[in-house]
């Protein structure tokens, strides 16, 4: 086998990710990649690609500097508004001073990434230069990204972990496990990939476990002997964990989403891990004993490295909890739901009420009667029902049978295609991304979302061929098309938005029908859309 | 005297060249025009008299049918169109492609057309003409674009090829030029098997073929059986890249060859898997060379980027201007 070690292969990983659209094919690339590499190095590009790195004297502004005493500032700055990305302008017209050759020699990824880590702001300058001169510009473009973090080539942290399971043969989600606990070059998880120690348990830090998810209902019916109903409440999944003093609060995707919620995180301080949703506090979802305003509010908060005293004032946030996972150092994931939710009524009675409650269980003497109380639930502005199994464990990730989500009926309106783009993946050669809108009052078509999914393939072959048979203007990539195809959209739920022209925005619009049936001027009006938020 | 090249008159539609009444490259049909090449920007139909190249005539007969006026100029031979002495000398853009070398009242002025000074073996060599004016195009006029040695890059293709016996090849190529230098690349770093081309393509390759450019074996891939297209380069217009065309093929790798390669956002925009930077316009490198070499009074400069090309001219004391010719931008090179 090949054995990755410099600058150069690490280089050439990133190049055919850039080029790489397949998430399987990008998965064996990196897999690849960290069984040909050695330690450290590999760990190192790994930290790389889950973004993990940071190099405290070297930042985007250094490079920026640097560049401008190489190469003309003007040519510089029209260089880079026609690139776009500063790594790769720079490593394309980055010019070594005369008789410099790029080295033939490679650098040992490691050697880099140790004396990047131990530079002095006062060095910095010199030993970037110095690499910039003696490497090509794919190396260039691979130091760059490295040393200045977010590689932005299309690899998620998640794609990478993955990538890290699939190379030694572990469970991605007992990777995502121990992940946030451990530091690169992370020399434990290769340990453990390759056989020579146990996975590493993490009893001292609040790290990441995976989530429990459902499945969608659909047309099933289930006994409400074996399952529990609790109301899906619209925010975002969350889970939080406190021990010996610190406290993270994770997203689904087990990003550290601490730094937007510090109001919650303060209060969260019982040792123990759970399961909850994120909520804003407001009467749209459930009214005034609900609690909870609509996901718009909270949207407000999402994202946000930091927050002002303001926001913290005006939206305040709290949990609502779903599920818990650890009481102190005790790992009830094993325990059936009932055991733990017993376990959880105990746990957030010890907490401050204003930030914690628990989602309620919703009382139903058989299915039918769940589901008149399932219809109300849009009024809520809830997104629908949650059915628990009673004796299900807390399992990673999706298992069939044992959660579902049982989501209202969607919202559905007319709307009319107006601009079209190519897909990715299977559908790169289909003109699958669609761009629709709904009438103004003055008859003016303005754009209300933008939807891929939902359809079958023969209808996407349709769709594609009144794309092609119909282009009126080109805008790059996008087509502008005949204002005449009407698609049925089905969405959850409708916002304002002040970032789109009609003012409102969907949530998870998607294609329900094609509506080759309806002449364009019948298509929705905006107003009917307005009249639909809650 | 009057200022300098006073004679031309550029305009958005071509330049004008008053004392010989006639047109360069115009975009509108005009009675009298001189064409640098046969790429569709540059050679349109319709003109009423058509002096270029027998290799750009062919090429436009090819593309538009019989010309009914129409003078072949060999390179070098110099004709007299009104009051302005007019000989055409090689760019090495594509077959046929010319400089425009015009004197007129003991001033030389020289129109580039397309040009690159790289090696490519479809066509001759630019050659540099000392002159009082140079009209320079400026397709790649950033630092940014520098094209790699070009054998390396077709060398590229043809990994790929060897690495993947089950996929094929699939290399979007602009129809003229770049599709034949491309094929004629890859005949001479040994690939003799048979090419596979898009039915766009054929007609051109024909004509390279007959004035004497030494394709090899050339296949339609229109119909062909995806067994048959396996371990195969398939060349096809940049447009049929990602199009309904190249759904039949068997798990294309997607390549193209151009010099906004160099640009990954560029790449990835099109889907390509396998950029290839190959390009019959002269990089930043060659412009600047070019003009340094040729060293003329002034420096005219007709599309593309041309901020950065006349800011660099500034910056080096050459009197530099921009013509803005429209409809010039080469999207596909």
């Amino acid at each position: 086998m090949r054995i990755h070690v410099g600058v150069k292969s690490f280089a050439d990983l990133l190049e055919r990710l850039v080029y790489t659209r397949s998430r399987n094919a990008k998965i064996k690339l990196i897999a690849d990649y960290l069984r040909g590499s050695p330690d450290p190095d590999r760990g190192w590009a790994l930290a790389a690609l889950t973004g993990d790195l940071d190099f405290r004297s070297v930042k985007a502004g250094l490079i920026k500097t640097l560049t401008e005493q190489r190469v003309d500032p003007v040519l510089f700055k029209m260089s880079r508004a026609y690139v776009g990305d500063m790594a790769e302008t720079v490593s394309l017209l980055w010019e070594p001073p005369p008789g410099e050759q790029a080295q033939v020699e490679d650098v040992r990824l490691a050697e880099v990434v140790d004396r990047l880590m131990h530079l002095g702001r006062a060095e910095a300058p010199a030993a970037m230069a110095h690499y910039l001169d003696v490497l090509n510009p794919s190396e260039r473009f691979a130091l760059i990204k490295l040393a200045t973090g977010a590689l932005r080539i299309g690899v998620s942290a998640r794609l990478a972990k993955t990538a890290l399971a699939q190379a030694f043969d572990l469970d991605v989600d007992a990777v995502e496990e121990v992940w946030h606990g451990l530091a690169p070059p992370y020399p434990e998880l290769f340990d453990w990939g390759e056989g020579r120690t146990a996975q590493p348990t993490h009893e001292d830090i609040p790290v990441f476990r995976p989530f429990m998810l459902a499945h969608p209902l659909e047309d099933l019916q289930v006994d409400l002997a074996d399952y529990v109903a609790e109301w899906k409440w619209d925010g975002i999944r969350v889970q939080l964990n406190h021990v010996k003093g610190d406290t993270k609060l994770f997203s689904r995707t087990g990003d550290d989403v601490t730094g937007s919620f510090p109001d919650v995180a303060e209060a969260f301080t019982e040792h123990g891990v759970i399961d909850g949703e994120l909520l804003v506090r407001g009467e749209a979802q459930g009214g005034v004993e609900g609690g909870a305003a609509s996901f718009n509010a909270l949207q407000q908060r999402l994202g946000r490295k930091t927050v002002t005293k303001k926001m913290l004032a005006e939206a305040p946030a709290f949990v609502r909890a779903y599920d818990i996972l650890f009481d102190g150092a005790e790992d009830l994931r094993d325990l059936p739901w009932t055991a733990r939710r017993e376990r959880l009524e105990a746990f957030v009675a010890r907490l401050p009420s204003d930030r914690f409650d628990i989602s309620a269980v919703v009382a139903a003497d058989h299915f039918e009667h769940l589901s008149t109380i399932r219809e109300r639930a849009r009024d809520a502005a809830i997104e629908g029902l949650m059915l628990k199994r009673r004796d299900s464990r807390y399992v990673a990730g999706r298992k069939t049978g044992l959660w579902y989500k049982w989501k209202r009926d969607p919202l559905l309106a007319d709307c009319v295609m107006m601009y079209a783009q190519r897909g990715s993946g299977r559908r790169s050669s289909f003109f699958s991304d669609y761009t629709f809108g709904c009438w103004t009052e003055e008859g003016e078509l303005v754009p209300v979302g933008k939807a891929y999914s939902g359809i079958t393939d023969e209808e996407l072959r349709q769709l594609d061929k009144f794309v092609r048979g119909n282009t009126i203007a080109r805008f790059g990539p996008v087509r502008e098309v005949e204002k005449s195809f009407v698609l049925e959209i089905a969405f959850d739920s409708i916002h304002h938005s002040t970032r789109h022209k009609s003012g409102i925005a969907m949530r998870f619009p998607r294609i329900h029908r094609l509506r080759t049936d309806k002449p364009a001027e019948e298509a929705d009006k905006v107003a009917t859309l307005e009249a639909m938020i809650v | 005297m009057a200022t300098l090249g006073d004679w031309i008159k550029p305009h958005p539609t071509g330049i004008y060249v008053e004392p010989g009444d006639f047109w360069i490259d115009p975009s509108e049909a005009q009675p009298m025009a001189v064409v640098t090449h046969g790429h569709a920007d540059h050679a349109r139909s319709g003109h009423g008299h058509v002096l270029a190249t027998p290799e750009t005539l062919a090429i436009m007969e090819t593309r538009y049918g019989t010309y009914p006026a129409a003078t072949p100029a060999e390179m070098g031979e110099v004709q007299r169109i009104g009051e302005v002495d007019v000989s055409l000398v090689p760019a090495g853009h594509v077959l046929g492609s010319a400089q425009i070398v015009m004197d007129y009242r003991g001033e030389r002025i020289v129109a580039s057309g397309d040009y690159k000074r790289r090696p490519d073996p479809t066509c001759a060599p630019f050659q540099p003409v000392p002159c009082d004016v140079f009209i320079t195009e400026a397709t790649f006029g950033l630092p940014v674009f520098r094209h790699p040695d070009t054998e390396e890059e077709v060398r590229k293709a043809l990994d790929a090829l060897h690495a993947n016996p089950e996929r094929c090849v699939l290399v979007g190529a602009y129809a003229l030029g770049k599709a034949q230098r491309v094929i004629r690349h890859l005949r001479d770093l040994g690939h003799d098997d048979p090419i596979y081309i898009h039915g766009a393509q054929e007609r051109l390759c024909t004509l390279y073929q007959d004035l004497g450019v030494n394709l090899g074996p050339l296949v339609l891939a229109t119909g062909k059986k995806k067994d048959e297209l396996k371990g195969r380069i398939i060349v096809c217009p940049p447009g049929a890249l990602n199009d309904r065309w190249s759904r039949r093929l068997p798990d294309p790798i997607t390549a193209m060859a151009s010099g906004w390669m160099r640009i990954r956002q560029r790449a990835r925009q099109r889907n390509v898997e396998l950029p290839l930077i190959i390009s019959d316009h002269a990089d930043w490198d060659e412009l600047t060379e070019t003009i340094l070499e040729i060293a003329p009074k002034e420096v005219w400069v007709t599309h593309g980027r041309e901020d950065a090309l006349l800011h660099w001219c500034m910056t080096r004391q050459i009197r530099a201007r921009a013509l803005s010719l429209v409809g010039r931008e080469d999207e596909d090179d």
